[in-house]
């Protein structure tokens, strides 16, 4: 028992430990506040999609922080993930009764057709790097939207009826899955709370085994300096797919998630914006910092709505916030400023020991 | 006949691409950012002369030289204040602080003048030339948007290579360094990069408003991305690669719209372009930088 706790806070653990005991208690204390006090309405609907975003900003980091390629078009696996989900989940309504297997199914669906995606768009990045990269990214996410904008998905007694761009579909008592621009409608709201952490703890599982295995160690020597990491015999192609796929997967299952919380979702929800969103949460946790990525996303998701009684100030607000806190922390007097407090503070603790 | 119009009419679109291209080009080349606000200050220039036309009645020859004085002193200031103490920062921190310029100017727009969508007046012109017997109608607009694009990337060609500042311009671009060193004001020359890139935006901005006539507060994003796109088609850094890339982007996006599919124009302009990549990874006129170890 002693042997496995030391070994849960040595050094190499430790990092790890902390974010598995920071999101289990976080869900603790949520759960014991909404079922002690009544909540607001707002409180409680904002806990599946702040899940959502935390694992799509892990999944984020992944290809940024650790992989060190800048992708502006995650929104578009999230987008896979979420039609797909709204799909398998539409399709097997009528055969899986249970909600929680329905859920699961639904997000392993999303989670492996994002992933085939990543697959693909790793093609191009192997060949490219830097700010082309980032403009194949956008250009898929773009791509991705634009497509999910135009597919017509439906079933009804004579089986699955599929159109493209012109909607030319009749069904006869049927159900329409997909509408085009309209996304999903009506779709059955089986995701929640419970379903996000456990998300998010497989999402952290993932991540650190990756990273604490030899091909986390790779990518991040790829990153660090690939024409160093090639000459020892590192496989660059073969651990940024691995990163991207991984990351896509992830970003599919965030987007199942979050797509089976609503009755309604537009795929206009997953454009340019929303990636640029989640780069955010993840330039504001710290690239590659994981327990800083799931504290800025929930801090920067929930933001907006608590300015909510601000108005039309809200998003200005935002944005002022987002240029002040990369000017203070790249000014080179603040950090100067931290390092005399720091070693002030760490002095006075000397001084005491 | 109707292809012919498609294409001209593209070539006016990937004229005001390329325009707006043009900015986040130089800005590349010469700080190394992608300045993602750059689209924003093409609505800022939509709005300045759309108030100085409608509200306060001026002639279009002082609204453009408004919008584009308006731009210019913008784009300086979001420089000084938001770029420059980032110089030595890494190129993400740089990209957030330029997101949060853009989210910045969208929603102060939208407190400003309103989140609805104004309409914007008549300014340059309305007509229309006729051509062979009246089967080729072309708008003068047209025709001024591409002879404004063409007469923009002659001049600046020369102001780059003839010019003492634009002789410094490259310098910068080539390295920050050295240039420094040989006794080139740095902070002077990307203001004046920044400077000239907004002034374009606004000029871009008209020529925009005036061919899809309504204001509104997102107005810069889609044209921002899709120049940006214009941009890395024709090899970031690189002049020519923004015009040839803008004209591109902008014919085979009207002619998707006209003879394939409106809805889908978007995800086959991105496809080319990710093609396009494929083949030539630094774009079509890019340069390929070789790394030493």
């Amino acid at each position: 028992m002693k042997n496995i706790l030391t070994n849960l806070f040595n050094k190499k653990n430790r990092g790890r430990t902390l974010s598995f005991i920071i999101v289990i208690l976080a869900y603790a204390g949520i759960e014991i506040l909404t079922h002690s006090v009544r909540v607001s309405r707002l409180f409680t609907s904002l806990l599946v999609p702040t899940c959502c975003y935390i694992v799509l900003a892990l999944s984020l980091n992944l290809v940024v922080g650790f992989s060190g390629e800048l992708s502006l078009g995650h929104a578009g696996f999230m987008a896979i993930g979420a039609f797909t989900a709204v799909c398998v989940s539409g399709l097997i309504g009528s055969v899986i009764v249970n909600d929680i297997l329905r859920l699961i199914i639904s997000i392993i669906a999303g989670c492996v057709v994002s992933g085939i995606f990543g697959l693909i768009i790793s093609v191009p990045v192997l060949k490219l790097s830097g700010d082309y990269l980032a403009i194949v990214t956008l250009a898929f996410g773009q791509i991705i939207k634009s497509l999910i904008n135009n597919i017509f998905f439906g079933y009804d007694a004579n089986g699955l009826q599929f159109s493209f761009v012109n909607n030319s579909l009749e069904l006869q008592n049927g159900k329409m899955l997909l509408s085009g621009p309209m996304g999903a409608t009506d779709t059955a709201k089986i995701s929640n709370f419970t379903a996000g952490i456990i998300l998010i703890l497989i999402t952290l599982y993932v991540i650190y085994s990756l990273i604490d295995s030899k091909y986390g160690r790779t990518i991040m020597a790829a990153r660090d300096n690939r024409i160093a990491a090639e000459s020892i015999g590192v496989n660059i192609s073969k651990t940024k797919t691995l990163a991207f796929v991984i990351s896509a997967s992830l970003a599919g299952a965030a987007g199942a998630l979050y797509a089976l919380n609503y009755s309604t979702l537009q795929p206009s929800k997953f454009d340019f914006n929303t990636s640029i969103l989640v780069l955010v949460y993840v330039v504001f946790g710290g690239l590659g910092n994981i327990n800083g990525t799931m504290i800025s996303t929930t801090v920067l998701y929930i933001l907006p709505e608590l300015l909510r009684s601000l108005r039309d100030y809200r998003m200005l607000i935002y944005a002022v916030v987002l240029i002040v806190v990369m000017q203070v922390t790249n000014s080179a007097r603040v950090r100067e400023l931290v390092n005399r407090i720091s070693s002030k503070v760490f002095k006075k603790r000397e001084v005491r020991l | 006949m109707t292809f012919l119009t498609y294409l001209i009419s593209g070539l006016a679109l990937g004229s005001v691409y390329a325009i707006i291209a043009l900015g986040y080009t130089m800005v590349y080349g010469i700080a190394k950012m992608l300045n993602f606000a750059h689209g924003d200050i093409i609505m800022v220039g939509g709005y300045a002369a759309f108030f100085a036309f409608s509200k306060f009645g001026m002639p279009a020859p002082v609204c453009i030289l408004a919008a584009i004085i308006i731009c210019t002193i913008l784009g300086v200031i979001i420089e000084r204040l938001a770029y420059k103490p980032l110089r030595q920062a890494s190129s993400l921190s740089v990209l957030i602080t330029a997101i949060g310029v853009s989210y910045f100017l969208q929603n102060g727009a939208q407190l400003l003048f309103g989140s609805d969508t104004k309409i914007f007046p008549v300014m340059l012109t309305d007509g229309s030339l006729k051509l062979f017997g009246g089967q080729l109608v072309i708008s003068y607009l047209t025709l001024i948007t591409i002879a404004t694009c063409l007469l923009i990337m002659v001049g600046l060609t020369l102001f780059i290579n003839k010019t003492k500042i634009g002789k410094a311009m490259r310098a910068c671009a080539e390295d920050k360094g050295a240039a420094q060193l040989m006794g080139i004001n740095i902070d002077t020359t990307i203001s004046i990069t920044f400077a000239i890139g907004s002034g374009l935006a606004a000029i871009a901005a008209i020529l925009l408003c005036s061919t899809y006539p309504s204001l509104s507060p997102t107005l810069g994003s889609m044209p921002g991305i899709k120049a940006f796109t214009a941009a890395v088609f024709g090899g970031i850094g690189s002049i020519p690669g923004a015009l040839l890339g803008g004209l591109l982007l902008g014919v085979i996006e009207n002619l998707t719209k006209a003879y394939i599919s409106t809805q889908l124009s978007d995800a086959i302009v991105f496809t080319v372009l990710i093609v396009v990549l494929l083949i030539k990874p630094t774009g079509l006129l890019g340069k390929k930088e070789n790394v030493k170890v």
